[in-house]
């Protein structure tokens, strides 16, 4: 069975989702399994058309130090997050959507990009696969 | 046997991996792939991934900013 690679993304920030689905994505790209339970703030990622809305974790500045980045991060040819995503799932990559956070936030499944979800869980499920993973990351 | 070609010059981390590992995918066994980057860091983990994968690392070559590498699925 393939090494596994377990991340929950806890933050919405912009920052912290390429964080995670860059790791997620060179994980996947030398040959193990990965899944990313989405959770709390990083939950609002998955709402429809909110993949790219987060703020910046530092320095936001109302929007504008999140152009400012976006500006640098075109010039240096970085990804989109949609491209990231989309190589997440081509690559095998599961996308988990933690129930209680939905509650919480009064989020149904239409609410999400349904297309992304493989599963819905709670803590038992990351546990579960936290426990045999190699890597095992909260951010 | 098919010889696969990915072009990920200009592009940056974690792409040249990411495309890399995509085009193994669609490869066959035995198929050559060739992958030619300008990223430096990728010129060092695209050998690293292939090792991960078990797959056969067949050249790297060219400089830290302009390389040529090919793997044997």
């Amino acid at each position: 069975m393939a090494e596994r690679a377990t991340i929950i993304l806890h933050s919405g920030d912009m920052d912290k989702l390429y964080s995670a689905l860059i790791i997620g994505n060179g994980a996947l790209s030398m040959g193990m399994e990965v899944s990313i339970f989405f959770t709390f703030w990083g939950l609002q990622r998955l709402q429809k058309s909110g993949l790219e809305k987060g703020p910046l974790s530092k320095m936001h500045l109302l929007g504008l130090g999140k152009w400012m980045i976006n500006r640098r991060m075109n010039k240096a040819k970085v990804a989109s997050l949609e491209k990231l995503m989309a190589d997440f799932k081509d690559l095998g990559g599961k996308i988990i959507a933690c129930e209680m956070t939905m509650e919480i936030m009064g989020l149904k499944k239409e609410d999400l990009r349904e297309d992304w979800i493989d599963a819905y869980g709670a803590v038992g499920t990351y546990i579960q696969e936290a426990r045999t993973s190699a890597i095992t990351l909260f951010i | 046997m098919a010889e696969i070609k990915v072009d990920v010059r200009g592009q940056t981390c974690p792409v040249p991996l990411v495309e890399m590992r995509k085009a193994v995918r669609r490869a066959s066994p035995g198929d050559l792939i060739e992958i030619v980057g300008t990223h430096p860091a990728s010129k060092k983990e695209i050998p690293m991934a292939v090792e991960d994968l078990k797959l056969e690392l067949v050249s790297v070559e060219g400089s830290d900013n302009d390389w040529t590498i090919r793997i044997r699925r």
